[in-house]
């Protein structure tokens, strides 16, 4: 009775749980926003089980996706060299989710070799090097095409400009290896300095994507908002993820015009898939994430206090980040902390 | 001085003090000033070596390249001041000519040299004429660019055998394979099939394989997991930088430029350094600890230990060391140092 008054003013969520880890942490999510009476409705969106030359999600299906607008994704397996796709892959460039949002943040209560961490990654998410375009030339010569185009490139880089505005960041830096690839980086230079133009009030440098790198696990305060091509955006945001103590605690958004997916940046774990050991964190932050772009900030506020409280706290901590507390244990401490 | 006591000795071939040529590609940024300080070091311990300078190389003049050819060894600054009318990177032409298809970059802890993590040892071996740097480009459609990612199965055979060669004949135990082929399932999926079917042949070497993404994350979370790592061309350059900068910056590692007829020494990590270029403050020990690779593969492995070890004596001591790792010394005076501590 409760659930059909407050679904008058819900907002439908697509929740595509995913695999591995992927329904646990899930569930996880699910309970919180149980507890704090979260006003969403879960809209489970089926994935495709025989995958191989398929699209992983049907077109009835993506529809839905479409619909909703807004939606939470645990992670996904792809498999390598070979069979479908890559889910992630697939739903960015179905629904156009052009800007791949992965802040990263230290954790209260998670002790790393770096202090103070606050970055956030930019990713082309719809192109570049992870077009799909490959073929054998000739028996042993294999081609992959990276495709740079103007669209996509000022695109993303608005987006990184807007958002550097909007959260009062300071510098937007571009990486790129336009030494190499003159024409493709080039092109995203090129498209990203002229949006960069419009934005005197925020700094903009450039740097090669493997020099940044170094220069990164050297001192990561020498960053601020990182925009790049889909595959460095890829490795850097990794990079700061290990940062700030692993892949369990970042979130990230996959943002375009109509649609917009948040996921954790993690995979699917399958090692300890099934087994109530996952850290539930990134999806929780990406969860997070969702509720203020819906401007739910009440909820997100709420959660996110409940979440660093007990990290800080350092009593109920999962095992990657050296504590022996199970999914739902973790889960349970935060509920019992909004 | 007391010597090692209980060795056996190095027996040369009778000639082997013979004169070494080798060559000197100074290059531009900081090349000139690291190179300067290596010549310096390398006289001083009267090694057999006779140096011939190349500068303003031009990748087209087919002549000079055949004279650079005969040396099969060169000692090269940053990236060198090289001219060429052809397409692609003139860098990538000169690899490509002197077919020194693999980059070796060994980053590893100094002690004295203050960072983060400590005791670190991996040998990146990067694959270093395609891939990403084909240099194959062109605009489909205005606005539209195609850049073209190229791996080939005899790429990936060779730069693969070498890796594990490379583990092998350095006692090194493990050998992980970088790579994306959930994504580029067919390019990065040969480049894992060949490093497999090399791995096959070396039974007593481990060998593990990972995304590149998590092997960027787990270089900075947990560096001491990776021993020998192959990878194709961009993702070496990334993660060899990485690593070098967890090790001490970009002025530390040593690395190699290496096929079978030809190595070209050079610092691990390859940058213009154009913010302090002609100061004399750019940190030289990569290129020393180059030239120190490039004396035991030409077998003069005392030159190459005293010199080592005179660098490290340097940066355990600390009294003078450059700006980057800490001191206040200039190039000059940390190679004047160096000198210093080399034993007799
Ligand atoms: N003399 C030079 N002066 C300025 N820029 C140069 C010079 N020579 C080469 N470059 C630029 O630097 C780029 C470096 O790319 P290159 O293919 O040489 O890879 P690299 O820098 O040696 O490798 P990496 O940085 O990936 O380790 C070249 O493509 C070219 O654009
Ligand atoms: N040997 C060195 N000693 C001290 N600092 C160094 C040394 N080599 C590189 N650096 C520093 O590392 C940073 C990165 O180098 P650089 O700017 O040349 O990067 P890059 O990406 O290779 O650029 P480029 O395309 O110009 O080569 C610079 O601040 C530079 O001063
Ligand atoms: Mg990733
Ligand atoms: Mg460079």
């Amino acid at each position: 009775m409760l659930r059909l008054c407050q679904r008058l003013s819900s907002t439908k969520i697509s929740a595509i749980p995913g695999d591995g880890i992927g329904p646990e942490v899930f569930q996880s999510v699910v309970d919180i926003f149980d507890a704090t009476q979260a006003p969403v409705i879960w809209d489970v969106i089926k994935l495709s089980t025989k995958m191989e030359g398929k699209d992983p999600i049907s077109p009835e299906e993506i529809e839905k996706v479409r619909a909703n607008k807004v939606g939470l994704k645990g992670p996904t397996t792809t498999p390598i060299g070979g069979g479908h796709v890559s889910m992630n892959v697939f739903l960015r460039r179905e629904l156009t989710l052009y800007a791949n949002v992965r802040p990263c943040v230290s954790v209260p209560g998670v002790k790393t070799l770096y202090d103070d961490v606050n970055l956030v990654t930019i990713r082309e998410n719809t192109e570049g090097e992870y077009s799909g375009k490959e073929h054998e030339v000739v028996p042993g010569v294999i081609e992959n095409l990276k495709i740079v185009s103007e669209k996509a490139c000022l695109r993303v880089a608005k987006y990184a400009f807007e958002y550097a505005a909007k959260y009062g960041r300071k510098k937007v830096s571009a990486f790129h290896k336009a030494s190499v690839m003159k024409m493709g980086d080039g092109l995203f230079l090129k498209k990203t300095r002229e949006v960069g133009k419009d934005y005197p009030m925020i700094g903009y440098e450039e740097r090669n994507v493997d020099t940044a790198c170094g220069m990164l696990v050297a001192n990561p305060h020498l960053f601020d908002v990182m925009v790049m091509p889909n595959l460095y955006g890829d490795i850097v945001s990794d990079v700061c993820a290990g940062l700030i103590g692993g892949l369990g605690l970042t979130p990230s958004g996959n943002i375009g015009e109509n649609n917009a997916i948040f996921e954790a940046v993690h995979g699917s774990a399958p090692d300890i898939a099934g087994k109530n050991l996952a850290n539930p964190t990134a999806l929780l932050l990406s969860s997070i994430m969702m509720l203020r772009h819906l401007n739910l900030f009440d909820h997100a506020d709420k959660i996110e206090k409940a979440v660093h409280g007990v990290l800080k706290d350092g009593v109920t901590k999962t095992r990657d980040l050296g504590g022996s507390a199970t999914t739902t244990e973790y889960t349970k401490a935060i509920i019992s902390r909004l | 001085m007391l010597r090692r006591l209980f060795s056996t000795c190095y027996a040369p071939k009778p000639g082997d003090s013979a004169i070494r040529k080798i060559a000197v590609i100074p290059g531009d940024g900081i090349g000139p000033e690291i190179i300067s300080s290596t010549l310096d070091i390398l006289k001083h311990v009267h090694a057999p070596l006779k140096f011939q300078e190349f500068t303003n190389l031009n990748v087209d003049d087919q002549e000079k390249i055949l004279e650079l050819k005969s040396y099969k060894c060169a000692l090269k600054g940053t990236i060198s001041h090289l001219v060429g009318e052809g397409p692609g990177s003139p860098n990538l032409r000169l690899r490509k000519l002197l077919n020194v298809y693999a980059d070796v970059v060994h980053a590893f802890s100094i002690p004295g040299i203050k960072t983060r993590h400590q005791n670190l040892d991996v040998m990146v071996i990067r694959e270093n004429t395609e891939g990403e740097y084909s240099g194959l480009e062109h605009e489909v459609y205005p606005g539209v660019i195609e850049s073209i990612k190229v791996i080939t199965r005899a790429g990936s055979l060779r730069i693969a055998e070498y890796a594990f060669e490379v583990a092998y004949l350095n006692n090194r135990k493990r050998v992980t394979a970088v790579h994306k082929a959930n994504i580029m399932k067919k390019v990065d999926g040969e480049f894992l099939k060949a490093v497999r079917e090399v791995a096959i042949k070396y039974p007593s070497i481990e060998y593990k394989e990972m995304i590149v993404d998590n092997a960027s994350m787990q270089m900075t979370s947990n560096p001491w997991q990776f021993d020998v790592m192959v990878l194709p061309n961009l993702y070496g350059s990334i993660l060899a930088n990485i690593v070098s900068s967890l090790a001490g910056g970009p002025g530390i590692s040593p690395g190699v430029n290496i096929g079978p007829e030809f190595a070209l020494f050079e610092p691990g990590t390859r940058h213009l350094a154009r913010d302090i270029m002609g100061k004399g403050i750019a940190n030289p020990t990569a290129m020393i600890l180059s030239s120190a690779m490039m004396l035991r593969h030409i077998n003069l492995p005392h030159f190459a230990e005293r010199i080592q070890e005179g660098v490290f004596k340097t940066i355990r001591e600390g009294k003078v060391l450059t700006k980057d790792i800490g001191g206040n010394a200039s190039t000059y005076e940390y190679t004047k140092e160096i000198i210093k501590n080399i034993s007799h």
